[in-house]
């Protein structure tokens, strides 16, 4: 699997500031957190460039990877809203320095263009993609990596008529050898402040 | 996650109604007052509440508004958490203005609405809205109940959660087949939320350093805030301010923390704060902020407020810490708590040369302005000089209510408040029509106290109904209107900024006596200094609410100013010579 992209990239000085962080809450599952916690993104104007929530590894508590593109201040300012919340347990957040991230994306291409020429099955070989499903009208691939890879497949096999697309959000976890928020949630339920 | 039992509850099992466990449970949490109007969604609780005619007393308000105000100034003049209902619609969206108050002022309130049958969720049937979602980003938290099991486990963390930590309002949404259902109850209050730490662990190195600063400071000075009062740390502040000897201001809602003759009380902060309070921040080497929340209206310009000063923040909530102001030293946790430990590490002191600076600076803001708002000359009646005369009778031993606009401030500067609890205004939010359903709250909270409320002809207007309320409780609440006859704090602005350009800030007002007579409230009017005196002995004899309307001086100014954007060092203390 492919460990680095070759795209340079920006750094927060040309970026005004801005660079790309990953946030990180780990919540209770209860309905309706996930509206709280878009809520701050909205009030400070700030837009969501993609959002993961599903169950984390700890029975019970939910994660939620919301991926922005901003600057460090206005990024700790969120975080320790969305840490204040009364159902979110811990918030943390990321450069993309600190993280091994991933996202998944699918790709529906007609099976007419498949067989017609190589390129699609040497395309497919190059990016590490691979083939999930083919019917007679279509053949559907998928790739996992970073957003600029599943983006240059993108761009790859539009020029084949690319029928459907889709991509996840984010997912990832810290190059700490430690689990942060195992450590915190030990510590909390030892600690029972009234 | 353990829980704890109390050897004070009761673990008894009843079977009853969702509608009655609701009452149990409010008695459960030490409730004894609510405020609100009925409806269809919630009528099954209203019936469940002529149950509990000793235990539950029951404020009926002309708007859902005025309840949620009421509740806002019981809380703020009692210290417990206001309750309200409202029922599901209108009932609740009408909640919003008075929820959204409270979470800019960290009041601790518990408002409880009716909401449809939990299968018309999402349905849009008959006086349904999504009150949750609407309720999210001005609540602490909120929670729908959908079924009856879940009543006394949700409202005991609804109590939990509106008053720990920093406090703020809840809504609790219920259901009406919630409210009808029959289930085994059983009462636990709530003692931990594991996702929720209301009271974090003091971390002593910022203490230590912070003791460190202040005692090798020359010019320290403390901005001091409501997290004083909300944290009941009074006699802690006060040990703390007299050990250091360190001149404190206050904000608005800190006001009443001290009394306002102590000695080291060198005024208000703000943009319409006293004179030498603001200048000082930017002249001080340590600015100690205590229980506040360096709001914009105290920093003005952020880019040049105390930049000189190392800047120690004492603050419950971590979120506020270096969301404004460059932190050097947080310490984070319940001033309660924390002003001890630190009072226990700093040296006895005084800094006299550095408190006279304010005082010096005082004379100036004196023969500017002062002079002028409490002793006029010119024939029309100033809010300054009526609010003097108030003070000269009631000597501190009031509760001060406001509403919003130049009557506020006057009110917040002049009047003089000497034991804590005792001034109730909306300050975050500022909202218009707080003052009346407010007072009334603050009444029903303090009864054997005189509440004096300060109102202008606009915000009087906005939740006027409420003379009903007060007349069907017959609160004594004393109601001074300061009548300018125009929405004066923008009219202010006009005539400063705007060029005299007076857009829609002219009112063309009812006869307010003759309104509050047909409300059943006693009224008179003044509108000759000479009559004054008298009419206020007369309001303040009078054994039942009264309204006192009061004709004032049309221009008459808010000064000083701090304008917006300007850093604190540019008050102006009059209007600019043309």
């Amino acid at each position: 699997m492919a460990k680095t992209n070759n795209r340079r990239v920006t750094t927060p000085a040309e970026n005004n500031g801005k660079q790309t962080f990953t946030i990180s809450a780990f919540s209770e599952n209860h309905i309706g957190l996930l509206n709280r916690i878009t809520i701050i993104f909205t009030r400070r104007h700030v837009n969501i460039e993609s959002l993961t929530v599903s169950g984390s590894a700890i029975p019970g508590i939910h994660k939620f990877t919301i991926v922005v593109n901003e600057t460090l201040e206005k990024v700790e300012k969120v975080v320790s809203q969305i840490d204040k919340l009364v159902e979110v347990l811990k918030a943390f957040y990321h450069t993309e320095e600190e993280i091994i991230h991933q996202e998944i994306a699918l790709y529906k291409v007609p099976t007419a263009a498949l067989i017609s020429s190589n390129s699609i099955e040497e395309t497919v070989r190059k990016h590490n993609a691979r083939i999930m499903e083919v019917t007679s009208e279509y053949t559907v691939i998928e790739k996992t990596g970073h957003k600029e890879e599943t983006q240059n497949l993108f761009d790859e096999l539009y020029r084949y008529g690319l029928l459907q697309f889709t991509r996840s959000g984010r997912i990832a976890i810290t190059k700490s050898s430690t689990e942060a928020f195992a450590e915190y949630l030990k510590e909390i339920e030892s600690n029972i402040n009234d | 996650m353990k829980e704890q039992t109390s050897t004070v509850d009761v673990p008894k099992k009843i079977r009853t109604t969702g509608a009655n466990a609701v009452m149990l449970s409010l008695i459960n949490e030490g409730v004894d007052t609510i405020f609100g109007y009925p409806g269809g969604a919630i009528m099954p609780i209203y019936d469940a509440l002529m149950d509990h005619p000793e235990k539950l007393r029951h404020i009926l308000t002309r708007h859902e508004q005025g309840a949620v105000h009421a509740a806002q100034g019981y809380a703020r003049v009692t210290g417990k958490t206001g309750v309200c209902f409202a029922t599901s619609g209108p009932g609740a969206t009408n909640l919003v203005t008075g929820i959204t108050d409270a979470i800019m002022d960290s009041t601790p309130l518990v408002c409880i609405t009716g909401q449809v049958g939990a299968s018309l969720l999402g349905t849009d049937a008959f006086q349904e809205t999504d009150v949750i979602g609407i309720t999210m980003p001005i609540t602490k938290w909120n929670y729908l109940i959908t079924r009856a099991e879940e009543i006394p486990e949700i409202l005991a963390q609804a109590f939990y959660i509106a008053k720990s930590g920093r406090p703020g309002p809840v809504v609790i949404d219920i259901a009406k087949n919630a409210q009808f259902a029959e289930f085994d109850f059983q009462y636990k209050k709530c003692r931990h939320i594991r996702s929720y730490i209301p009271r974090p662990n003091v971390n002593m190195d910022d203490v230590k350093a912070a003791a460190n600063l202040i005692n090798k400071a020359k010019k320290p000075y403390i901005m001091a805030g409501q997290g004083i009062i909300l944290g009941n740390a009074e006699k802690e502040f006060k040990h703390f301010v007299e050990k250091t000897g360190i001149p404190f201001a206050w904000t608005i809602l800190g006001a009443a923390a001290m009394p306002k003759d102590h000695p080291l009380n060198v005024g208000m902060l703000g943009m319409h704060g006293n004179y030498s309070a603001n200048i000082k921040a930017n002249e001080c080497d340590l600015l100690i902020g205590i229980g506040m929340r360096f709001d914009d209206r105290v920093t003005g310009d952020v880019s040049r407020f105390a930049k000189q000063a190392k800047i120690i923040h004492m603050e419950i909530d971590k979120a506020e810490i270096n969301k404004v102001v460059k932190v050097d030293i947080p310490i984070h946790g319940n001033v309660k708590e924390t002003l001890p430990l630190l009072s226990a590490l700093v040296e006895t002191s005084d800094h006299n040369e550095w408190l006279a600076e304010f005082k010096e600076a005082d004379k100036l803001e004196y023969e500017k302005v002062i002079k002028h708002d409490l002793n006029p000359v010119k024939p029309g009646m100033t809010m300054g000089e009526v609010i003097n005369l108030i003070n000269n009778k009631v000597k501190g031993n009031a509760i001060f209510v406001t509403d919003v606009g130049q009557h506020q401030m006057f009110a917040s500067r002049y009047c003089y408040t000497k034991h804590t609890r005792s001034f109730v205004t909306s300050g975050g939010l500022g909202t218009m029509g707080f003052g009346l359903p407010a007072a009334h709250g603050a009444k029903i909270g303090a009864p054997d106290t005189e509440v004096i409320l300060f109102v202008g002809d606009g915000g009087l207007q906005m939740t006027i109904q409420e003379f009903g309320a007060i007349n069907q409780s017959q609160a004594a609440v004393k109601i001074v209107l300061l009548n300018n006859k125009y929405l004066g704090m923008v009219r202010q602005w006009q005539q400063l900024f705007f060029d005299r350009r007076y857009s829609e800030t002219y009112l063309l007002n009812p006869d307010f006596i003759k309104v509050a007579e047909g409300f059943g409230i006693k009224g008179k009017k003044v509108i000759e200094r000479p009559q004054l005196d008298a009419a206020i002995k007369e309001m303040l004899d009078y054994k039942g609410p009264y309204l006192l309307e009061v004709s004032i001086e049309k221009e008459d100014n808010v000064f000083p100013m701090v304008p917006t954007g300007a850093s604190v060092s540019e008050v102006i203390l009059e209007p600019a010579k043309k």
